[in-house]
């Protein structure tokens, strides 16, 4: 399923239950930083869905330009390999107008040991708007928030988080499914080490759908692993975790399945990947266990044959794609949010 | 050498049971007497001790005075005047310097700096094996010789049961202990905190208990079998704690030390000390704060009250500082990169008193953990105010509340969790050796 249209009205209305386009909506005021979604409102959430909408169908114009970004200056900042996270967003500033300017960490200066905060003081000098960073290491978004004036955008930390990706993952099933609320959502893969996980956790718990994780033991946090472990409030209590991948399929709404590093054997988490695959992967007879034109979503790149069947893949319920598009229109819709200077943008 | 008089003071001193209102006499460096009332005898120095403590000086038995080769972190003369702020008269100073202090010629350096630049006692502890490498042992003898009251690979454990097993066996020849950093590194992989619910939250590698819990019971066999005495370095587990008791009730020569943060802080620190409590609030760009990056990593609240207990009831015999700083850049970057210690110094005693003012430990015991208790493990008479005694003495006042600034801090090593904290507790004075080094 394709949206075109000519009208964000027009796009939102040829979805069945998606409410039609607020010209009204607005992201809350304050947000300065996009770290992850724990600190997102449902309210929040629900308003840079529907930005996206709006921003969907600039995306789908003629002439794919904006001004409301002119003048502001974004900085992609990747000390990861990334292609589709990284065009993503600087096609979604450019749409945007904004000047976006894209740091890597080869070829740059962190090859000659620059640290993260060189880095950062650098930027600030350069009176960066907006700062999207990917980096290794867990907490780097919330380093640079720290020590800086600009906006920090996540673009994925480490096994942290990658608010993002949970957001385009939750406005593809709202297209979808018309909803969220009360989806049943399977989670398919390495949780321990998956900020996609993470981030969709917070989301998609946040915005009321029925989530089951589904891992090999060894692939989940150890203190997932025992429930009673989960105190009363915590905010993932209603998770469920589901050791076989069948029982988890079973009634799904949206089957997710995640990247397997291949690093997970070496580590000794995995003995092999053919049994990966067999026990754990998504193929064609175990999405008969889920509902009829259940939703096949993946963050993506996909290890196929390891963790997804290229059938499930590349079939008729799969939304992968889909998935990369509605990225750049919600990366609009979050750029759109942290520069409006009503709502505490620079 | 001036006489001094410390008059009406809260005179407390576990080593002989002593808790009363009294004065403390010092002349030639000694301690003379402690009385209801003592006149001050002709020319000499009178602090005026009234509602406050007066006590044996501080003995931490583990810190890191990082000389020489890493004076960018620390000093001797930096470190020992830390010490002396935070009312510590005697330091044991790990050897992971750069060389590693492995040999004698390296103590005795070590020795004759404390001596030109320190204001307070430096006691080396040695290398187990050279350059902390685990493969060989080093010259214990000659270092024993030079004067080191123990050793240690410190951060990098003896991870080699056979090499653990002849050090232990080595040094019993010579009286003295073997004191492990008790870690499996196979099981703390790239782990930078406690495994838990805290590391969860944050995208961190966790570090499980077991990886201290098993290189201790480890440890404990092999030390049985050698009959050496084995020391375990900031244990921080309950199952550690259970591991050396149950080592003691077998009447091994199995010693344990513990930590002020371990006994204070859960691993919720990391997510900002502000933020300790705030299970389920959502992360803040205070979070992944490297200053709470310490090894082992800060556990989970069960853990931390164990510890308390386990103080309480003898099976942890003394607190010790683990005093490791660092510079700025050290600890100026991501989670990942920072490196592990905390500058303790200076803010020991204001948070040990936490677990005092709370109600969960008599101040006549937390004084106890930090001066006759290590002094038993050195086997030195040190950390007591019985006449005839080095004059040691540390005065605090333990309700003046103060604010942390690390930048004030003696230390180089500014690196603290609990910077812009408040505590309650504040050293007023220290005394060594009969010379008034800090305060007063």
């Amino acid at each position: 399923m394709t949206l075109q249209g000519t009208s964000s009205q027009a796009a939102a209305s040829r979805v069945a239950g998606v409410q039609t386009i607020n010209p009204n909506a607005r992201p809350q005021a304050g947000r300065r930083h996009v770290l992850d979604l724990d600190d997102f409102t449902p309210q929040e959430v629900d308003d840079v869905l529907q930005n996206a909408v709006a921003m969907r169908e600039v995306q789908q114009r003629a002439i794919r330009k904006v001004p409301t970004l002119r003048g502001k200056s974004i900085f992609t900042l990747f000390y990861e390999a990334s292609t589709r996270t990284r065009a993503s967003f600087e096609q979604a500033g450019k749409i945007l107008s904004a000047d976006v300017i894209n740091v890597s960490s080869s070829g740059s200066s962190v090859e000659k040991g620059e640290t993260l905060y060189d880095t950062a003081l650098t930027l600030q000098a350069m009176n960066a708007d907006m700062i999207v960073i990917r980096h290794p290491h867990s907490g780097a978004p919330h380093f640079l928030a720290r020590h800086l004036d600009a906006s920090v955008i996540n673009a994925g930390d480490g096994a942290h988080a990658h608010p993002t990706q949970a957001l385009l993952d939750m406005f593809t099933i709202q297209q979808h499914l018309g909803k969220i609320k009360g989806v049943k959502v399977v989670i398919v893969g390495d949780i321990l080490y998956s900020r996609v996980a993470r981030s969709n956790l917070w989301g998609l718990t946040k915005m009321g759908a029925d989530v089951t994780l589904c891992a090999p033991p060894t692939l989940l946090p150890p203190d997932f692993l025992n429930g009673a472990k989960r105190q009363k409030g915590h905010p993932f209590a209603g998770v469920k975790i589901e050791n076989n991948v069948e029982k988890a399929l079973e009634g799904a709404d949206v089957v997710m399945a995640l990247r397997l590093q291949l690093e997970r054997m070496k580590a000794g988490h995995l003995p092999t990947l053919r049994e990966y695959s067999r026990i754990w992967g998504i193929n064609p007879r175990r999405m008969k266990l889920a509902k009829p034109n259940a939703l096949v979503m993946h963050p993506g790149p996909i290890n196929e044959g390891v963790e997804i069947d290229p059938e499930v893949a590349h079939g008729a319920a799969s939304v992968i794609e889909e998935q990369v598009t509605n990225g750049v229109a919600v990366r609009m819709a979050i750029l759109y949010t942290l520069v409006t200077p009503a709502h505490g943008g620079k | 050498m001036t006489p001094i008089l410390i008059s009406g003071g809260r005179i407390v001193d576990p080593s002989q049971n002593i808790d009363k209102i009294a004065d403390l006499l010092i002349e030639n460096g000694v301690i003379t007497g402690i009385d209801a009332r003592i006149n001050p005898p002709a020319g000499a120095k009178v602090i005026d001790a009234q509602r406050l403590i007066v006590c044996p000086g501080f003995i931490d038995l583990h810190c890191h005075l990082r000389e020489p080769g890493l004076e960018y972190k620390e000093t001797i003369a930096s470190g020992t005047l830390a010490a002396a702020r935070g009312g510590f008269t005697t330091l044991c100073a790990m050897p992971n310097t750069n060389p590693v202090m492995d040999n004698s010629s390296i103590v005795d350096f070590v020795n004759r700096r404390a001596k030109e630049e320190g204001v307070v006692r430096v006691l080396p502890i040695g290398a187990v094996t050279k350059g902390s490498k685990g493969a060989e042992l080093a010259e214990m003898g000659e270092m024993a010789k030079s004067g080191v009251i123990g050793f240690s690979d410190d951060g990098h454990p003896v991870g080699d049961a056979n090499v653990m097993r002849q050090a232990l066996s080595y040094a019993s020849g010579l009286g003295l202990p073997i004191i492990n950093h008790c870690e499996v590194k196979e099981l703390s992989g790239a782990g930078v905190m406690n495994e838990g619910w805290v590391a969860t939250r944050l995208g961190l590698r966790g570090i499980p208990r077991s990886s201290e819990e098993a290189m201790a019971a480890r440890d404990v066999s092999l030390a049985e079998i050698t009959g050496g005495r084995l020391h375990v370095a900031h244990a921080s587990t309950s199952g550690t704690v259970e591991i050396v008791k149950r080592a003691k009730e077998r009447g091994l020569s199995v010693t344990c030390e513990v930590t002020p943060h371990h006994l204070t802080l859960p691993d919720e620190t990391v997510l900002g000390y502000a933020n300790i409590g705030k299970r389920f609030d959502p992360l803040t760009t205070a979070s992944y704060d490297t200053s709470a990056r310490v090894s082992p990593p800060l556990r989970g609240r069960e853990d931390v009250a164990a510890m308390v207990k386990a103080l309480k009831d003898g099976v942890v015999d003394f607190i010790a500082t683990d005093h490791a700083p660092h510079s700025r850049t050290d600890k100026q970057c991501t989670f990942d990169e920072a490196a592990n210690g905390i500058s303790n110094l200076e803010t020991t005693l204001g948070l040990l008193m936490t677990l005092v003012h709370s109600g969960g430990m008599p101040l006549p015991l937390l004084i106890e953990k930090l001066t006759v208790a290590p002094a038993k493990f050195l086997g030195r008479n040190l950390g007591t105010l019985k006449a005839g005694a080095p004059a040691d003495v540390t005065i605090f006042d333990p309700d003046a509340e103060w604010k942390v600034d690390a930048k004030q801090f003696a230390s180089k090593g500014k690196n603290t969790p609990l910077d812009g904290a408040t505590l309650k507790g504040k050293v007023a004075a220290t005394v060594y050796s009969g010379q008034v080094v800090f305060g007063g």
